[in-house]
């Protein structure tokens, strides 16, 4: 009985392997770009990742099927699952950080804030850019201490100056915010905490009274926290929960008779999974959001008649299309895509090194008109990066729930990004002291 | 006279005595060199810093919780909560203790976290098995929220993050991947090698007479509760520097929830598939865990991407990995390192089996 089992045992390995040696040497690269995909398909979030990663895949098959390629040079990627975790985030780095079968990595994107702390300093010492879209280190926008670190469009201080702006408009003006209460329901993390500096320095500069409220991890039972906000009665509240503390405090801020129209939600409290729990609760939430939701920006016209509708797409539930995090895949995508092109201009038609990529990123333009050849004008906001700025764009779209749907109520709110400088520089040059790190000169740089 | 078929053994005097003489550990030996030499001349990055480096500090992190759990026979679900002692307490004192060498750092994380192990362990006096586990477990959450709210012991850093200040020694960096993995090589090699004489000792022994029933051991003498409150500080000085080297060995960065409670079950899963009351089944655990799962995953790529959708690939994994830690529990609950062990007694006696 022992002896056939082994036998079936060794065959079947046996096949395995050839398997994989044949597979491997079918791929033999030659004019291609790798763009790896750590992502998360099985763990806590998952079912906020799993649309993300069909937005990126879709955008990069209608790259590959429909332009053929980025100026002719072909995208290959491949998958890792990471878990959200730190460990597995290195593993999928060390494992992919070399290229796929001799197609190079230009841009390297963590998808999930530990790795991304976690693969700072080695990305930087491997010479890979690392493209953080509304998370990882803020200070890393001083590109002159993080040279290889891009928390692109919008970091957490630029959300919250953004939050600030926006109440400021539904005031009537900045001069308005004085005396106002403005409270602060946060995910007691690392994350609920980025904003702490930025919304004391705005409270002082324009006299609003700056409530801080901690919900701990999970969020799962908020009663304490929404009563608190009812005593204290502020004129707004910035949520800024994440995962299942969201709908829950949707919901919790309803049961305490505070206006779901005055709650704002952050980049990671804006998608259509934390409002559709909530039910008539969410009605008129509004969220705060670098990647609006919707599907009719022009991209979505053109992935929906070469991908989506040949069935090529990986969505696995065609209502997500068009969902927020759909389209901060298209987004994160979109912006990979546009940096390896802005390297290519000066390194010519083929697939970019490491270092190359940071070039790219360095001097990627992306203005209006460019929005609109690409398909995403209104979908995205201009961004234009630099050796001193990591950032670029610093700006958000207030959208509100209707139930049903998201609906844009506001154009591009802009953050005051001048003011929170200070702090980013104070920031980063404490890092430069902590590592022993020489800032480069910006100013040297083409 | 003819020496080879008529001579009578040797009178007792003369007789050479094999039972004190130690053979060389051959076996060892080829390992540590094979760990010293070979695979830092052979290993890439991807082999150092993804599978050997965090291979070696689960391994030891289990080795600190065997120590308490397997030796001493008192339940502990709050392994991950001294590690975070352990890395937070090494980042203080690398910021703020200009010019202490690392390994000096290192041992000072570890007797910190052995001091609050030693604080958590006090309740074992009173109460055992289960109860004592909830105890352990409240240590994990406190330290947890700890190490999130007050700043202090994360620098005032905006993300709640610490990370490595500065890794030399004797003026050698030490933040390459082979520099890391020699200084993770070196503290374990010599951190199991104290264990192993360790537990050798009379304190070891107390351990394994309290671990075998507590109150024949006070019958005949042993201190009972020093020894419950010893390996409690014991296990977290061990968790202490396995925690500094997973923060800024491996990861080169950590905040609290790099030590969640997943951490510390993940530490009690390596002990008991590993085998609880062993050494080297540390390692052997830390490999299970650790390594299986990037095995199936690099399998389950190679053959069937594209085939199969990529999350069900990924579920399909756990399913396996799942499957097989029941089904190696089921042929052997003493853990792995039993059944090598029982696989080694049949080997002996291979081909000729009566």
């Amino acid at each position: 009985m022992h002896l056939p089992l082994k036998h079936k045992l060794a065959t079947v390995l046996l096949v395995l392997s050839t398997a994989n040696a044949v597979s491997n040497t079918a791929l033999a690269a030659t004019n291609e770009q790798f763009f790896p995909l750590a992502n998360y398909r099985v763990g806590a979030y998952a079912s906020s990742g799993i649309p993300v990663w069909a937005g990126m895949i879709d955008y990069l098959r209608y790259i590959n099927e429909v332009e053929g390629g980025i100026n002719g040079v072909k995208l290959v990627w491949q998958e890792c699952e990471t878990e959200w975790t730190a460990e597995k985030g290195i593993e999928c780095y060390e494992r992919f950080k070399n290229g796929l079968n001799g197609a190079p990595v230009a841009v390297y994107q963590p998808n999930g804030a530990p790795a991304a702390y976690a693969l700072a300093d080695k990305a930087a010492a491997d010479k890979i850019p690392l493209i953080t879209l509304g998370y990882g280190r803020t200070e890393a926008t001083d590109g002159s201490v993080f040279p290889y670190n891009f928390p692109v469009m919008l970091t957490f201080y630029s959300e919250a100056s953004a939050v600030i702006n926006y109440i400021a408009q539904r005031e009537g003006g900045l001069d308005r915010l004085k005396g106002k209460k403005i409270a602060t329901v946060y995910h007691d993390s690392a994350y609920g905490r980025e904003t702490q500096s930025p919304l004391a320095l705005l409270a002082e500069k324009y006299g609003f009274e700056n409530i801080q409220i901690p919900v701990a991890d999970p969020g799962n039972e908020q009663s304490a926290q929404w009563r608190q906000v009812r005593q204290l009665k502020p004129d707004w509240v910035f949520l800024r929960t994440w995962g299942v503390s969201t709908p829950v405090a949707i919901k919790t801020a309803a049961r305490f008779g505070f206006p779901v129209e005055r709650i704002i939600g952050d980049i990671w409290a804006s998608s259509d999974e934390d409002v559709l729990p909530t039910g008539e609760a969410g009605k008129g939430y509004l969220a705060l959001t670098p990647y609006p939701g919707g599907s009719e920006f022009e991209i979505h016209k053109r992935i929906k008649q070469h991908i989506l509708d040949q069935g090529k797409s990986d969505l696995k539930d065609p209502k997500s299309f068009g969902s927020v995090y759909y389209n901060s895949g298209l987004v994160n995508a979109a912006i990979a895509v546009e940096a390896i092109r802005a390297g290519q201009q000066k390194f010519g038609h083929r697939p970019l090194n490491g270092e190359e990529g940071r070039w790219g990123l360095e001097h990627l333009n992306i203005d209006e008109a460019r929005l609109k050849a690409i398909g995403f004008y209104g979908l995205m906001q201009p961004l234009k990066l630099s050796c001193s700025d990591h950032e670029g764009g610093g700006a958000a779209k207030v959208q509100q729930w209707d139930g049903s749907r998201w609906t844009l109520i506001t154009d591009w709110v802009q953050a005051d990004r001048e003011t929170l400088r200070p702090l980013i520089e104070a920031k980063s040059n404490a890092y430069a002291k902590e590592k022993g790190i020489t800032p480069r000169s910006c100013a040297s740089e083409d | 006279m003819n020496q080879h078929s008529h001579s009578l053994p040797a009178s007792y005097d003369a007789a050479p005595l094999e039972l004190t003489r130690r053979a060389w550990p051959w076996p060892l030996l080829t390992l540590l060199l094979v760990a010293f030499v070979l695979i830092p001349v052979l290993g890439d990055d991807y082999w150092l810093n993804a599978i050997l480096i965090p291979f070696l500090i689960l391994s030891l992190a289990g080795l600190g919780l065997n120590l308490l759990t397997g030796y001493t026979g008192q339940t502990s679900v709050g392994a991950a909560g001294f590690m975070a002692v352990g890395a937070f307490a090494t980042y203080s004192l690398l910021l703020r203790v200009p010019g202490l060498p690392l390994p000096l750092a290192l041992v000072g994380g570890g007797i910190i976290a052995a001091g609050v192990g030693f604080v958590f362990g006090i309740p074992s006096n009173r109460i055992k098995g289960f109860y004592l586990m909830v105890t352990t477990l409240a240590a994990q959450f406190f330290l947890e929220w700890v190490f999130t709210k007050f700043p202090w012991f994360y620098n005032y850093a905006s993300s709640g993050t610490i990370s490595a200040p500065r890794l030399e020694l004797f003026g050698y960096d030490l933040h390459s991947p082979l520099g890391r993995y020699l200084l993770v090589l070196t503290s374990v090699v010599l951190l199991t090698w104290i264990a192993v004489n360790l537990v050798r000792s009379q304190i070891g022994r107390n351990w394994m007479a309290i671990r075998d029933m507590d109150t024949a051991a006070a019958v005949i003498g042993i201190s009972v509760d020093r020894h419950k409150r010893l390996a409690f500080a014991v296990s977290s000085f061990y968790l202490g520097v396995a925690g500094a080297l997973w923060a800024f060995a491996y990861l080169g960065t950590a905040s609290a929830s790099s030590f969640d409670i997943n951490r510390s079950f993940q530490i009690l899963f390596i002990i008991i598939i590993g085998g609880m009351g062993s050494i080297a089944g540390n390692f052997i655990g830390a490999a299970f865990i650790s390594l299986l799962p990037l095995l199936l995953n690099q399998i389950g790529q190679g053959l069937l991407s594209g085939m199969v959708d990529a999350g069900q690939l990924q579920n399909l994994q756990k399913i396996i990995f799942g499957m097989l830690i029941i089904w190696f529990l089921v042929k052997e609950p003493e853990g792995l390192i039993r059944l090598l062990a029982n696989l080694g007694e049949r080997l002996k006696a291979w081909p000729l089996r009566f």
